[in-house]
């Protein structure tokens, strides 16, 4: 089963012509994934060829839909771009969209998430600034490498793209149902709550992993969610105990204001809604396993 | 990007929002002549990006151009809660006062929109407001397609219960607000107080500006807004090479990739500090991505010059990133280094884990370099750089 992404998902490529989207394509390919096309106005009607795959280029997100049923979008275009890229996906109604550039400027992300939401939230925005989602053994949607683990019956859901892939390593034996890097920046679209709430609908989950980072107050909601509406065992971590307040840690969102998105309380945050939460990352395998071994 | 009140007032001035004439100064002996600019009195307010500067004396009245000298020499230099002051800004006297109010707008994370807030009690700390009588604090979410129109305005001031009196000319500066928040790609824009002149004007006596630095490729003038003298010179250097470096008061040196493991490196090493004498990390540096020999270098470089440095710690976890090219990108970096007369000294711990984990590891082993130590466990390799540190 898995969440958002399976081995049925039909996947086009915005900005899958620039270099960046190539590479990824390519690997996205190599990991299994069903990609169906690529879209760039200037480049519609052409093909390109990736390692023997010969990958249509259509004109708009929407006629990529209609002419091979595409639904799901990962996005690879650059700042300057990403709004009116994100736009059209919405306006195309396409089940998910994944955005994976960084740098995106705030009044553009609250743009395109108000615009979502205007229009019912028939689309699943995944990012930005994420390393996307797969589900190891069918399919990838994104830049998180497909060969660090198996499928397997943990999910995990983090803002960190890195500490996914360690968090993935780490646990590389058991292997997971889906991974989805929800990203760093201030304003997203899929939250902690909602991957939360999918990995407990999902039979082939048992347990969950969740990684947070300092900034907002995302975890602490996260916590309450868990509290009241999750049975399934969760493992968390939270990266950043040592940042100082004002100071921007890397990703856009990670900055601790005042007495507001310190680790430690989300830390407290986490572990009052009964959630295990690890010193290290390796520690909080070290969690996962033991919960696993019963 | 935090912005000091008087480029807050002259963005305020550029879109409208009703602002006193006001000037920077960062001599006393220019005092003068901006006081004679307007028409003889002023005050002269310490530029600090710090509140309660009132309180700390950094804001005083002149009543003539001669004053203004004595109080700019005064509040020059003075320091403001850690804060030195740096320049002045000679501004316009403001009419007499009949009321203090409070506007802003700002991102609102959790509700991923942006939000109004409104008070007819300004003049204070608006923390202490939101605390104490939270009722007299309007806050309104504002779509970020729809923004704020007149309409939004006056809805947003009749929830603040403004006084009719003064409803439409604060909408009106609301309205000039919310164009100066989405022009200039702001994360806060803020006026407190806005006043009520006895002759009947709305104006923005003091303000803060938040600008959002993802903005900067449509935001090209913003750039000269950066206070290049306040900064770290180690995190200005890294700025100019382009680098993610943030410089904290330890003496583990830190190189990783990829913002959440960077800073999940930091907590682990001081964590392992406890068992060193207290160790802690120097500094966030996240080369990112695809780090070439360059990247490492450049990197080692601005950690190698930090004088707190004892250690250092690379830790990369190879997604996309190839750990052949890292350990590739450490041994020419110290041979880059070398053949630029730099001595390095410092002992370096590496942990490679990941995508060619295993040829990046080898290459570091036939390196056989006499500071590169090899430790294959993140936690193992934080504790022997805490050791290493603490040894020094």
């Amino acid at each position: 089963m898995a969440i958002f992404l399976n081995k049925d998902s039909k996947v086009i490529v915005q900005g899958m012509t620039g270099a960046t989207g190539m590479k990824h394509t390519k690997l996205m390919l190599a990991d299994g994934s069903n990609i169906v096309g690529g879209v760039n106005p200037r480049k519609a009607g052409t093909s390109v060829d990736i390692d023997g795959h010969e990958i249509p280029v259509f004109g708009t997100v929407a006629e990529a839909m209609e002419k091979t049923g595409a639904n799901v979008s990962v996005l690879f275009v650059p700042p300057a771009f990403a709004k009116a890229a994100v736009v059209e996906a919405i306006d195309a109604e396409i089940p998910l969209a994944v955005v994976i550039t960084e740098g995106i400027a705030v009044h553009d992300s609250a743009a395109f998430w108000a615009y979502a939401k205007a229009k019912g939230n028939k689309t699943r925005i995944i990012g930005p600034n994420c390393p996307g989602l797969i589900t190891p053994g069918q399919s990838n949607a994104g830049i998180i490498p497909g060969d660090i683990t198996k499928p397997g019956r943990i999910g995990l859901v983090s803002k960190s793209g890195t500490l996914t892939y360690q968090m993935m390593y780490e646990l590389r034996d058991i292997g997971f149902s889906s991974a989805v890097g929800i990203g760093g920046d201030p304003v997203i679209g899929t939250t902690h709550i909602d991957a939360l709430a999918a990995f407990e609908a999902d039979p082939d989950t048992d347990l969950i992993v969740m990684i947070g980072e300092i900034g907002g107050d995302a975890e602490e909601r996260a916590a309450d969610f868990i509290k009241a509406n999750v049975t399934k065992p969760v493992v968390g971590y939270v990266a950043g105990f040592t940042a100082p307040e004002g100071k921007t840690m890397g990703h856009a969102g990670a900055i601790v204001s005042g007495s507001s998105g310190t680790a430690q309380a989300k830390k407290e945050a986490l572990e009052a809604a009964g959630v295990k939460v690890g010193k290290t990352p390796t520690e909080t395998a070290k969690l996962a396993r033991e919960i696993l071994a019963g | 990007m935090d912005l000091f009140e008087y480029q807050a007032r002259d963005l305020f001035a550029k879109h409208g929002v009703p602002v006193l004439a006001g000037e920077v100064i960062d001599t006393p002996e220019a005092a003068r002549e901006a006081t004679e600019r307007l028409g003889g009195k002023s005050v002269v307010k310490a530029q600090v990006k710090v509140g309660g500067r009132g309180k700390a004396g950094g804001v005083k009245l002149a009543a003539n151009p001669d004053e203004a000298v004595a109080r700019a020499t005064d509040i020059l230099g003075m320091d403001i809660k850690g804060h030195t002051v740096h320049k002045v800004m000679i501004a316009e006297l403001s009419p007499e006062i009949e009321a203090e109010y409070y506007v802003s707008y700002l991102l609102d994370r959790t509700n991923r929109t942006f939000l109004a807030m409104a008070s007819v009690q300004g003049g204070m700390d608006i923390e202490e407001v939101a605390e104490k009588t939270p009722e007299a604090l309007a806050k309104v979410p504002v779509n970020a397609v729809e923004g704020v129109d007149i309409e939004k305005a006056r809805e947003i001031v009749a929830l603040a219960k403004f006084p009719a009196e003064v409803a439409e000319g604060v909408a009106e500066a609301m309205v000039t607000l919310w164009k100066t928040f989405v022009a200039e790609d702001a994360l806060l824009v803020e006026v407190n107080p806005l006043v009520k002149t006895k002759d009947g004007r709305i104006l923005a006596l003091d303000g803060k500006v938040s600008l959002d630095e993802n903005a900067e490729f449509r935001q090209p003038e913003h750039e000269a807004l950066e206070d290049k003298d306040a900064a770290d010179p180690l995190e200005a250097a890294a700025k100019a090479k382009g680098l993610n470096y943030v410089k904290l008061d330890g003496e583990v040196g830190i190189i990783g990739n990829g913002a959440g493991l960077v800073m999940s490196t930091l907590d682990v090493v001081a964590y392992a500090g406890e068992n060193h004498g207290g160790v802690k990390p120097a500094n966030f540096l996240d080369i990112g991505g695809g780090a070439s020999a360059q990247v490492m270098a450049n990197g080692l470089e601005i950690i190698l010059g930090d004088a707190d440095v004892k250690s250092v710690f690379v830790n990369v976890f190879g997604g996309i990133t190839a750990c052949d090219e890292v350990a590739n990108g450490i041994v020419q970096a110290l041979q880059l280094l070398a053949d630029k007369g730099e001595e390095v000294t410092k002992p370096l711990v590496v942990r490679l884990d990941g995508n060619n984990a295993e040829l990046g590891r080898k290459i570091l082993s036939d390196a056989n370099h006499p500071l590169v130590q090899r430790v294959d466990t993140m936690d193992g390799a934080a504790d022997k750089a805490a050791e290493l540190a603490a040894a020094k």
